[in-house]
């Protein structure tokens, strides 16, 4: 028999249909991952288990742990099942923790709740967990608090809650998509490690597909709160049924072919930056320290480029995108643009500005809620000295809206009228509006799910070839820049270990960290041909 | 709409209204002594009875509304006036002198309630209703200042700020055009509590002497002239009592309701 | 933590040292020469002279200041105009009826708040949460001098079953000064216990929307534990900010309430003492609230880096 055996789930709230007649089971030791895009109603079927579900939410059919009916559960009953029979991972390690508790505290609260052994062996257990996790004590004492470790030292804090009084089922909810790669990779080990060691089931939701090929026994696509497809891993990858599920993995591996650049001249020249940011004294009277968060980068980026820069969170990546933009001021070295600098003394300077422009990674807060597209997208005509007027101005703002695949009366519309994918168009609009040389992606389709994603790099392959484009785009996603870019810069710690041409960088990493990033990215396997 | 702006739109214009309309018309002349009709309970010729002069209440309570509204007001007017800008330019200039300056004054106002200023200032110049609105402007403008520069700060962050900035703009005009327009639904809101706080203030300042001087009329003084006779003709107090509670009311429920309507993210700051 | 500590503390005197400064040029600028006020119109040149000196006008303002501000350093706040007496002695008198009605009222409005916000964001949306968001809608439109003098009217002269007015004094043994203060602190307490219990319940409501209280429920606590374990310590924060911008307002309407109860406190001296134009008297009490306020406020900067260790290992 199976540890869960979900039938027939289906889920109202408020009378909107969230679920519709789910069916998946797990068996111990099994993983199986929930997958899909924003909206597929895969979290809620985790919730849907836990019996956490927001207020207003009716749930019908049967969930079976162990032939035990969790919807026909009291609440005191579910307390008793929760965090011991089923433990819960989930997405924002930064947020998931009480801050103002310790470690130790928080992993022993799971024991002593369902006073499962007396305090010291609580505390002699969860110094067990915490060492399993990889936080052994000697070096993490249980006396910290959260803020004091990593998004990655967190995320192990909430698995050893989770698997305290070692559930048979774990359930994680998106665990690793807030982190880096290279931490993704440690905690997926650790997840993996966990579930043949205990012999629990797992239900893993996310969103990443190289993930759930590299991990699940079992997939389960979901959409629109209906499961598409289900069935083993080997087989699912070989033998796709659903289209949506081939539409799927297609836009995960998204390619777009670029069309040639021109002859190449240097156009952005970045020689010698340094960024340093003054910490807090950490003494009354020390000499306050230094983060040096760019250090002595040098690139050269030609006209007509597509480059690409990589690297993991707080490796001076943004702050290299901002000093580009001259939105913050560089203590050493020299960024010029076409051979005029972007700052001259302290001030940024207009005659360059006005060549590059950005666009960035959230949809929701890159615009003025309260204007309409057409005063949004020309923003930057500011930076011209005669910014055209009447007809002219209405025709660029056609254009451009047409150009990005919108249509010229969006003009006249809020920002809250479109969807995730369509404001990323309007950003690219408005970016290209002056017709700057240069444009930064700064993770500009990090948050899109996957078929809006493979869309937008479409269009931008598009806009490559009507508009010579010249770009630098920031990336943390290698797939990604592997086939937008034709060089790509591996930045780490605030300096640039590594660059060159971008299949020559993927195919052979020459700098060790490189091939750690590469190493550690979940990749999708080579696809066999639908049997269909 | 929620009920709370319903009612607290009805019961703040009720209060409004009667002191406008007590420009032209009040049931009886609010000064009129009539001391043969002194302290008649609520009746019909006398819909809130008389005071101790035979004075209407009623007409007193409509022409001391307008003293309220006044004070308060204007007291509001100030401390947004000055308040707004200081905290747009706090946040605009965050970390800097300026906004450690800015902050720092704001920590010092406050720790000079209202009353203590009209305290100082009553000692030096003497009493008055412009004193009551300096006190209560005073003391409004490192209110506005504070939840300005919060707001302000968090949309600094924003990207829309950030793209604006790549365009050029510079911090006077981002915050006049990006900054201004999406932190004027909390100061509706954070200026409809601060009327409504005004009125209290107002209505404490009179009734300890401090604000508005006779013939004014006013709802603080006429409790302070009821606190003797509380024993035998309780309407005395209740009545301008309870004027000041539908006021406070009304304008409380219509920051709440208008808080609910525009944004139920906004957070109103109450002390 | 010690940095904080110090750097909250070094902001402080720079606070009282501004406010000081603040307060001497506002009472100077008052028209009038105190001695000549004194001593009324037909006062004799010399005589005049002879008590200027005594009061200590007749240096420049800014040894004046100084001396001020040195006196109350140590203790001295000078001497009233009208009584002649020591200021510090007629302060230290009121002080005994301000700070225990102060301390009291700021007690009971925590013991009101408390359980009245705790109780409302457990039940959010329930009819026992919509009545108390009500009776607190109602408690903060209610002016406090108001609420005084009803409650005397039903309390003292209908139920007698407290005094309508004056001060008892400590003398006569604790409970009944805490007696006489009662009255007055119900009615300072009631508003501004009020607004705590909307700023617990809310503060309460934010904590129960963060993450690390759905991690709490998914290791077994209930809804009740989890609020409890992890709600109200978090949710401390804000309401200790609240509580002392309260502090403030507490004093400020003790001197109102001191008023409607006719008690011998900081309010009446000095309104007495405007009156009498014995301005040494209100600059020095001002001073006194003003130094209150700032003290309460950096206790309360002290308790933040208690609750939330974030705070103290920033510095």
């Amino acid at each position: 028999m199976s540890l869960l055996q979900i039938k027939d789930l289906s889920l109202t709230i408020h009378g909107a249909q969230i679920l519709k007649r789910i069916n998946l089971s797990i068996d111990a030791g099994q993983i199986v991952a929930v997958t899909g895009e924003s909206g597929s109603g895969k979290s809620m079927t985790a919730l849907a288990v836990m019996q956490l579900l927001p207020s207003g939410a009716e749930a019908d059919g049967s969930l079976q742990l162990d032939g035990q009916n969790l919807l026909n559960q009291s609440e005191a009953q579910m307390c008793a099942l929760r965090g011991a029979a089923i433990g819960m991972v989930f997405q924002e390690p930064m947020t998931a923790l009480n801050p103002v508790k310790t470690i130790g505290d928080q992993v022993m609260e799971t024991i002593l709740i369902h006073k499962a052994m007396p305090p010291a062996r609580a505390r002699a257990r969860a110094k067990e967990v915490l060492s399993r996790v990889g936080l052994p004590t000697h070096r993490f004492p249980m006396s910290r608090y959260p803020h004091e470790l990593s998004g990655g030292q967190r995320q192990r804090v909430v698995i050893a809650m989770a698997i305290a009084l070692r559930p048979r089922l774990l359930i994680a909810d998106e665990p690793t998509t807030a982190l880096d790669v290279t931490t993704q990779a440690q905690i997926l080990d650790l997840l993996k490690g966990l579930v043949s060691e205990y012999g629990m089931g797992l239900l893993m939701i996310t969103h990443d597909l190289a993930v759930v090929a590299d991990m699940a026994d079992q997939i389960v696509i979901m959409r629109h709160g209906e499961v598409v497809e289900t069935g083993t891993t080997e087989h699912l990858l070989h033998h796709m049924q659903h289209p949506y599920t081939r539409m799927l993995f297609e836009a995960s591996g998204h390619q777009v072919s670029l069309p040639l650049s021109p002859n190449p001249y240097p156009l952005l020249e970045v020689e010698d930056v340094v960024r340093d940011y003054r910490l807090p004294r950490t003494h009354l009277f020390g000499a306050p320290g230094h983060h040096r968060a760019v250090d002595q980068v040098s690139f050269t980026l030609n006209r007509g480029e597509r480059l690409g820069l990589v690297g993991e969170s707080g490796c001076g990546k943004s702050t290299l995108t901002r000093a580009i933009l001259g939105l913050e001021d560089v203590q050493h070295g020299r960024i010029s643009l076409g051979g005029q600098p972007v700052f001259t003394g302290h001030t940024p300077n207009l005659a360059v500005r006005r060549k590059m422009q950005v666009v960035f990674q959230d949809p929701y807060g890159s615009f003025n809620p309260r204007h309409r597209v057409a005063r949004l997208i020309t923003e930057p005509f500011h930076l011209l000295d005669t910014p055209p007027t009447g007809s002219e101005r209405r025709d660029r703002i056609a254009e451009m809206l047409v150009a990005v695949g919108l249509s010229p009366n969006d003009a006249s519309r809020y920002i809250h009228e479109f969807s995730g994918g369509q404001r990323q168009r309007i950003a690219i609009a408005r970016a290209l509006i002056i017709r700057p040389e240069l444009i930064l992606f700064d993770e500009a389709i990090s948050a899109l799910d996957v078929s809006v994603r493979a869309r937008i790099l479409d269009l931008l392959a598009e806009l490559c070839a009507t508009y010579d484009l010249t770009y630098l785009f920031i990336s943390h996603d290698l797939s990604v820049v592997r086939t937008i870019t034709d060089r790509v810069l591996v930045m780490q710690a605030g300096r640039i270990v590594e660059q060159g041409a971008t299949e020559q960088v993927f195919a052979q990493p020459r700098h060790p960290y490189t091939r750690t990033l590469i190493d550690a990215a979940p990749r999708l396997p080579e696809m066999g041909q639908g049997a269909a | 709409m929620s009920r709370n702006l319903i009612l607290g739109a009805a019961l703040s214009s009720m209060v409004v209204l009667a002191a406008l309309v007590s420009f032209v018309w009040t049931p009886h002349d609010h000064a009129a002594l009539d001391i043969p009709a002194k302290l008649q309970p609520p009746n019909v010729q006398h819909w809130f009875g008389t005071d101790h002069f035979g004075r209407d209440m009623f007409s007193m309570i409509m022409v001391g509304a307008r003293t309220s509204i006044a004070v308060a007001l204007v007291a509001v007017g100030i401390g947004m006036a000055l308040g707004v800008p200081l905290g747009l330019t706090a946040a605009a200039r965050k970390g800097s002198w300026l906004d450690e300056v800015i902050m720092r004054g704001n920590d010092l106002v406050f720790a000079f309630p209202s009353l203590v200023i009209a305290i100082l200032i009553t000692a030096v110049f003497g009493a008055g209703a412009i004193n009551a609105i300096i006190a209560i402007g005073i003391f409004n403008i490192p209110v506005f200042a504070r939840i300005t520069r919060g707001a302000a700060l968090s949309l600094w962050e924003r990207e829309f700020i950030l793209a604006a900035r790549v365009s050029g703009k510079g911090a006077a005009r981002i915050s006049a055009e990006h900054i201004l327009p999406n932190v004027a639904n909390l100061l509706i809101v954070q200026g409809t509590i601060q009327f409504s706080l005004g009125i209290l203030a107002e209505a404490g300042l009179s009734y300890v002497g401090l604000g508005a001087q006779p013939p004014t009329p006013s709802w603080g003084r006429m409790l302070a002239d009821a606190q003797t006779m509380v024993s035998f003709a309780p309407h005395l107090a209740l009545i301008p009592g309870f004027a000041i509670i539908v006021t406070v009311l009304g304008l409380n429920l219509l920051g709440d309701g208008l808080r609910d309507w525009l944004d139920p993210r906004i957070r109103v700051a109450r002390v | 933590m010690l940095r904080y500590a110090l750097k909250r503390l070094l902001s402080l005197v720079l606070s009282l040292a501004v406010a000081s400064v603040v307060i001497f040029a506002v009472i100077e600028v008052a028209p009038g020469d105190p001695a000549s006020f004194m001593l009324g119109v037909n006062a004799q040149a010399d005589t005049l002279a002879a008590l200027r000196a005594e009061l200590g006008l007749d240096v420049s303002k800014i040894e004046r200041y100084f001396n001020w501000v040195g006196g109350m350093l140590a203790g001295d706040f000078g001497t009233s105009y009208t009584y002649r007496t020591p200021v510090s002695q007629m302060i230290a008198d009121r002080l005994w009826v301000s700070l225990p009605l102060a301390i009291y009222a700021l007690t009971l409005s925590t013991l009101i708040a408390f359980p009245a916000g705790l109780y409302a964001a457990a039940r959010r949306g329930k009819p026992g949460d919509v009545a108390v968001m009500g009776a607190t809608q109602l408690g903060i439109a209610v002016p406090n001098f108001w609420f005084a003098m009803m409650l005397v009217l039903v309390f003292a002269i209908n139920l007698r079953w407290f005094n309508a007015g004056g001060f008892a004094g400590w003398e006569n043994g604790l409970w009944t000064g805490l007696q006489s203060l009662t009255l007055p602190a119900i009615a300072l307490a009631l508003p501004q216990g009020a607004i705590l219990a909307r700023v617990m319940r809310s503060a309460l409501l934010d904590i129960l929307a963060e993450d690390f209280m759905r991690t709490a429920r998914a290791k077994g606590l209930s809804r009740r534990q989890a609020l409890w374990r992890h709600g109200v310590r978090n949710a401390l924060i804000p309401v200790l900010t609240i509580i002392g911008l309260q502090f403030s307002f507490l004093l400020a309407g003790s001197i109102i309430i001191e008023q409607v109860f006719y008690l011998p406190g900081l309010g009446r001296l000095v309104f007495q003492a405007i009156s009498a134009r014995d301005l040494i008297v209100v600059e020095s009490v001002v001073m006194l609230l003003v130094f209150a306020v700032i003290m309460v406020n950096f206790l309360v900067d002290l308790a933040y880096a208690a609750v939330d260790p974030r705070l103290r290992s920033r510095t």
